[in-house]
């Protein structure tokens, strides 16, 4: 998995590309938790991301705990089969999704 | 056809390489590729993590003929400790944000996308079968 970042003032875009898996996961979740100084929102932009598995939600889910309350966490460009994963977890009761 | 590979979690993505190549010779569709995808992460990355405690076991991979010709049957064969993932009790997936945890999320995304998954044990072997139509 390939990961772009992109940092507009407090807002950190992530553009995924390939699989956020059980092999990939860890690579996001220490990005996330490595760029945390003075980013208050972040952009997760799945749009080359062919599948998600649960230990991506897992990252996902913590990063979401994390930001509650002190900025946001905001998904774009899933998949059908991507944004279909999130609906059969519950997941799209709590993210925010923008297609 | 067979694959056999070590139950250690980067060998992932050569069971999934494995099974997508077979997918997309019987023409299966990118989302019936991705899904299988998902339900295979999810049920070797359960057997990586659970079969063998500390050891390190084998995991065969097989792809099996079924009647229906446009559908996948796959089969993931352990030697590890006998255990029924299906036994477990669905998660509750309308808890919201803070009370939710990821416990037993993957097989439930397995159970939700693939046509069939069943278990068996027989001749020593943890047999878990997946069926998709593509």
């Amino acid at each position: 998995m390939q990961i772009t970042k992109t940092l507009d003032g407090s807002t950190l875009t992530m553009r995924l590309s390939g699989q956020l898996n059980t092999t990939t996961a860890d690579k996001l979740s220490d990005e996330i938790a490595s760029s945390c100084d003075g980013v208050t929102d972040i952009v997760l932009d799945l749009e080359d991301l062919t599948y998600i598995s649960s230990a991506g939600l897992r990252v996902i889910l913590t990063a979401q705990k994390a930001l509650r309350g002190k900025g946001s966490l905001v998904i774009r460009n899933a998949s059908p089969e991507i944004y279909a994963v999130f609906d059969m977890t519950g997941f799209i009761d709590f993210l925010t999704i923008e297609q | 056809m067979d694959l056999c590979v070590e139950a250690i979690i980067a060998n992932v993505d050569m069971v999934t390489d494995f099974v997508n190549e077979q997918v997309k010779r019987m023409g299966g569709s990118r989302r019936a590729i991705a899904q299988i995808d998902v339900a295979l992460d999810e049920i070797f990355s359960n057997i990586c993590n659970y079969a063998y405690g500390n050891d390190v076991g084998d995991v065969t991979v097989r792809v099996c003929d079924v009647a229906d010709q446009n559908s996948i049957c796959i089969t993931l064969e352990d030697k590890g400790i006998p255990f029924d993932p299906l036994s477990r009790e669905d998660p509750d997936t309308s808890l919201g944000l803070h009370e939710r945890g990821i416990g037993g999320l993957g097989i439930y995304m397995a159970k939700q996308i693939m046509d069939d998954v069943r278990y068996e044990h027989r001749d020593g072997f943890n047999m878990l079968t997946v069926v998709k139509s593509l």
